[in-house]
């Protein structure tokens, strides 16, 4: 059964704005998805009715956002299938996931002349971490490039894994390329040569996927602003085993056991890692957008999305001299692009002015960049209230400005 | 010449004319495509602002106190922008650089593009031609 697309955008208040008098036409979904009703109203009425700190408290404010917040806590867990509800921590979202897994695991496992790989397609934050961790751990930083597809190159990342290796970081959807990387093959080698694994499930959680066990991933992590719940709120899993080996990120209340002069010992997973009151409202919203998505059917949205990104493709390449970038076997939700001769901060700032919302730039991924011998893009990217009226609204502007450009 | 806020004022008048965005960015890349001409010989990467997304190149001249400015982008946009700064500051003395408060992006709607610094190098330029214009009071430019 189709997704009823109506009714889903009628869900989401900030469709129905105008942007410089023009409809909204929001396609900057990989920077951040908007909030259906049920999150806004989420947290509305937690500082409403439930506003305490949590884990701490004797009262019965306290005891009721402590309740919401390990609920949500259950909900992630079940939405990403964990095994354990402690196997799901809170982070400020993917980039401070990543950071606590490289500083921890860093710490535990990393020692000098080991190898980290990470890919040429990956974000930034699941990049410059590693490279820190390496340099502060005497380590070797190996990159595994991507062909002219926007595929991984497996066959260099066969050769680069061995008995050094210690972990691989990749992301299972590229923000730039919208490849979909062959996660279940990439974990299985890495897991071959001993080393562990974290996936970047930022831009695939909310698309395809997101099963953490049938993955097999050590460490996956996400944000919750990018799958219609609140910023200020992200996710990282690991597996227990993983989680009770490495030591813990920052310290501070919440993530101790006793503490005195001579010694202080550490709480357990997921407080251990959880340092100072946390963003108590975060987890709520983002477990209302996962209970949003519960009720629709995942597969419908898969199959709504890859049809609005089917079109957008070949709609885009009627126009002359657009370049699509990214042709992997398989993608999602990206239609990054450039017009020869326009450049992508003029496209971008002049759609603006017709009301669609692009992203323009390098969008945090300069290797990408570098190999494709280009200084940016611009960036389309959908969610699961996308239609093909989006996608003409996208072309009939693209045409606009390309006629006022004299083109 | 014209003072910095007597230029401002007239920039101001001028995209009052132009009610409509697409009006308005029309215009200000026709300004930045007539009126920013760099020699290639200031086309270095010592004349380069950093911005996020474009590439601008500045060059500046201290004569007499007085700040002279070129300057151009790959972004129609930014060269529009990077025009309508050399209109306001190119030929001003020094102090009235360093001094001056730049209303005008609000007044016509473009000071988005100075908020976003890390998008086009706008606000790096404004900061550039500031401490550039100290340094020219001091004689030491």
């Amino acid at each position: 059964m189709a997704i009823d697309i109506d009714k889903i955008r009628a869900d989401f208040p900030i469709l129905s704005t105008l942007v410089n008098g023009k409809p909204l036409v929001y396609l900057d979904n990989a920077a951040t998805t908007q909030k259906p009703r049920p999150v806004i109203e989420a947290i509305t009425d937690y500082y409403s009715s439930y506003n305490s700190n949590i884990h701490r408290g004797t009262h019965h404010l306290s005891n009721l956002a402590t309740e919401a917040h390990e609920a949500a806590r259950k909900t992630i867990q079940r939405y990403i299938n964990a095994e354990h509800a402690h196997e799901v921590i809170f982070t400020r979202g993917t980039t401070e996931a990543i950071n606590l897994v490289a500083f921890s695991f860093g710490e535990a496992f990393v020692n000098p002349g080991d190898d980290v790989i990470v890919t040429t397609m990956d974000h930034h934050s699941n990049f410059v971490p590693w490279q820190m961790m390496c340099e502060r751990r005497g380590a070797n930083f190996r990159v595994v490039p991507f062909d002219e597809n926007g595929d991984l190159r497996l066959d260099v990342y066969q050769n680069l894994l061995g008995e050094k290796t210690r972990i691989v970081a990749f992301n299972h959807v590229s923000n730039s390329l919208g490849t979909i990387n062959p996660a279940k093959k990439v974990i299985q080698m890495a897991h071959d040569a001993g080393a562990a694994v974290l996936v970047d499930a930022a831009q695939s959680v909310q698309h395809i996927e997101h099963d953490v066990r049938a993955l097999d991933a050590d460490f996956y992590a996400f944000s919750g602003h990018k799958i219609y719940g609140p910023t200020g709120i992200g996710v990282l899993y690991g597996k227990e085993a993983w989680l009770d080996a490495i030591p813990p990120y920052q310290g501070g209340g919440e993530m101790i056991d006793q503490v005195s002069i001579e010694r202080t010992t550490y709480n357990k997973p997921p407080f251990k890692f959880e340092a100072g009151t946390p963003n108590i409202v975060g987890p709520i919203g983002l477990a209302a957008a996962i209970d949003y998505l519960n009720g629709l059917d995942f597969a419908d949205i898969m199959a709504s999305e890859d049809s609005v990104l089917k079109y957008g493709r070949s709609r885009l390449l009627e126009i002359d001299g657009l370049t699509i970038y990214g042709n992997a076997q398989h993608r999602t939700s990206i239609l990054a692009f450039n017009i020869d001769g326009v450049h992508h901060y003029d496209l971008g700032t002049l759609l603006d002015t017709h009301g669609v919302a692009v992203r323009t730039g390098h969008h945090c991924t300069q290797p990408i960049m570098t190999a494709l011998q280009i200084d940016g893009t611009v960036r389309a990217s959908l969610a699961l209230y996308n239609t093909r009226d989006d996608i003409d609204a996208l072309v009939a502007a693209i045409r606009k400005v390309l006629k006022m450009l004299g083109r | 010449m014209a003072s910095i806020q007597e230029i401002q004022g007239q920039i101001v008048d001028d995209f009052s004319f132009l009610p409509a965005w697409d009006e308005r960015y029309a215009y200000l890349i026709e300004l930045g495509q007539k009126n920013t001409l760099l020699p290639e010989e200031y086309r270095t990467e010592d004349n380069i602002v950093r911005g996020c997304q474009s590439l601008v190149w500045l060059h500046k001249e201290c004569r007499q106190g007085e700040v002279f400015l070129q300057a151009d982008s790959d972004s129609l946009i930014v060269k529009g922008l990077a025009a309508l700064l050399l209109q306001v500051f190119s030929g001003q003395p020094a102090e009235a650089v360093i001094k001056a408060d730049l209303t005008f992006f609000k007044e016509i709607g473009l000071d988005k593009h100075l908020s976003s610094q890390r998008a086009n190098g706008l606000l790096a330029m404004v900061e550039e031609i500031k401490a550039f214009a100290a340094q020219c009071v001091g004689g030491a430019a």
